[in-house]
């Protein structure tokens, strides 16, 4: 239970992946204008990183060493692969409105990195855990923003009108610029927040 | 789906649908590799190369593979494998036969692969629908696109790197916000031409 805790926390805080390790933010830029697509996204990357980990854990013995990126990535696309089916199937809007970007999950350096530092040593259940702590905290991050640049941008929140009849909304937040503004600015207020005394300086592709 | 004139795409891909800029591929690399301007143009050299290259051969694999077979859903694993087994060709070709280039190039190759860009641009293809031509305009104008901002940042960086930063926004912070300023400048140029 304490090995659940300490997961978790590191998940959502310690190890964020999106402030603390400046990974797969791509397409956490990407799909934050409006709430409820980051929603979506963020439950895809939770469902891929989980079950990828959980996958690459389980055959992490009988797996060669010089091949397991490749192994890695085969198992991260054919999750993403489900996904995407999955969304065309039941909801084709969604899946139009996020385009390229479920494809783009095979990219996004998070599940890599974790299926890497994580799964590669570890028991599939606790991986599997891993996996979904991490999808949380990416998830968090994405609908802090969204939150913030659909407010300002349409002034609504999960497409319901909130700030009434006289807002003008920020335009610019919907558009690219407000985006990175967003990111940048709430890099700069968790470092502040939560400071880290082993700056690993992070950011690796 | 109306023709567009494959030059229209080339330029709409380096200034009004920067991958960088308004669709937010390749970003990783940009913020962890936008320190030098040497280092960082050719990085984006490469990625250029690798673009134009592999955004054709999927293109191919693609119309020509994957469509007739009823594959399509397949497409996420098939353009992965073919830019893993591309850039790690190439890499051999230019240590074997241009070793100047290597090693200014080398290293990078590999960065390549896990490029968000480089995906998304084949995914950008068959979604928009683009035929031969326009798939190679926008293959080499999201490259050169790519490397215009990661040099113009490089530039940029170089210049705040003895500035005193409020404390937590060194690094990635103020990059992402430059970033923010770079975009904004370059919607600038979005009554020029415009794809999508």
């Amino acid at each position: 239970m304490n090995e659940l805790k300490r997961v978790f926390k590191e998940g959502i805080i310690k190890d964020n992946p999106v402030f603390r390790q400046i990974l797969g933010i791509c397409s956490s830029l990407a799909v934050t204008n409006l709430l409820l697509n980051s929603l979506v996204m963020g439950i895809g990357l939770m469902f891929v990183t989980g079950f990828s980990s959980f996958t690459v854990s389980l055959i992490r013995n009988q797996t060669p060493k010089h091949i397991r990126m490749m192994v890695q990535t085969l198992i991260i696309s054919a999750y993403v692969i489900i996904l995407d089916i999955f969304l065309k199937a039941y909801w084709p809007t969604m899946s139009k409105a996020l385009g390229p970007y479920v494809g783009l999950i095979i990219t996004n350096c998070i599940i890599m990195g974790r299926c890497e530092a994580f799964a590669q040593k570890n028991k599939p259940l606790i991986s599997f855990f891993d996996g979904l702590t991490m999808g949380l905290g990416y998830t968090i991050v994405l609908l802090f923003i969204a939150f913030f640049r659909e407010l300002l941008g349409f002034g609504s929140l999960f497409g319901i009108q909130v700030l009434g009849e006289g807002w003008v909304n920020w335009t610019l937040m919907i558009m690219p610029p407000g985006a990175f503004f967003m990111l940048g600015i709430v890099i700069w207020i968790t470092r502040n927040v939560f400071p880290n005394n082993d700056e690993k300086g992070g950011a690796q592709a | 789906m109306i023709e567009i004139n494959p030059l229209v795409i080339f330029f709409a891909s380096i200034f009004t649908n920067n991958m960088i800029l308004s669709n937010f591929l390749g970003m990783c690399s940009f913020i962890a590799v936008s320190n030098e301007i040497k280092t960082s143009l050719s990085l984006g050299q490469a990625v250029t190369f690798v673009l134009a290259c592999t955004t054709v051969l999927n293109y191919f694999i693609y119309h020509y593979i994957l469509v007739p077979w009823g594959y399509e859903y397949l497409r996420f694993i098939v353009f992965i494998i073919v830019i893993a087994a591309f850039v790690q060709l190439v890499e051999m070709i230019i240590e074997r036969y241009f070793e100047t280039l290597y090693f200014s190039l080398g290293i990078f190759l590999p960065l390549i692969t896990v490029n968000c860009a480089i995906l998304g641009v084949s995914l950008f293809m068959t979604i928009r629908d683009y035929n031969l031509f326009q798939s190679f305009a926008f293959g080499i104008g999201s490259g050169l696109g790519w490397t215009l901002a990661i040099v113009a940042m490089a530039g940029i960086r170089k210049k705040i790197r003895n500035a005193k930063l409020p404390k937590g926004l060194e690094g990635p912070g103020i990059t992402l916000i430059i970033t923010g300023i770079m975009a904004l400048a370059f919607l600038g140029f979005s009554g020029i031409v415009q794809i999508q």
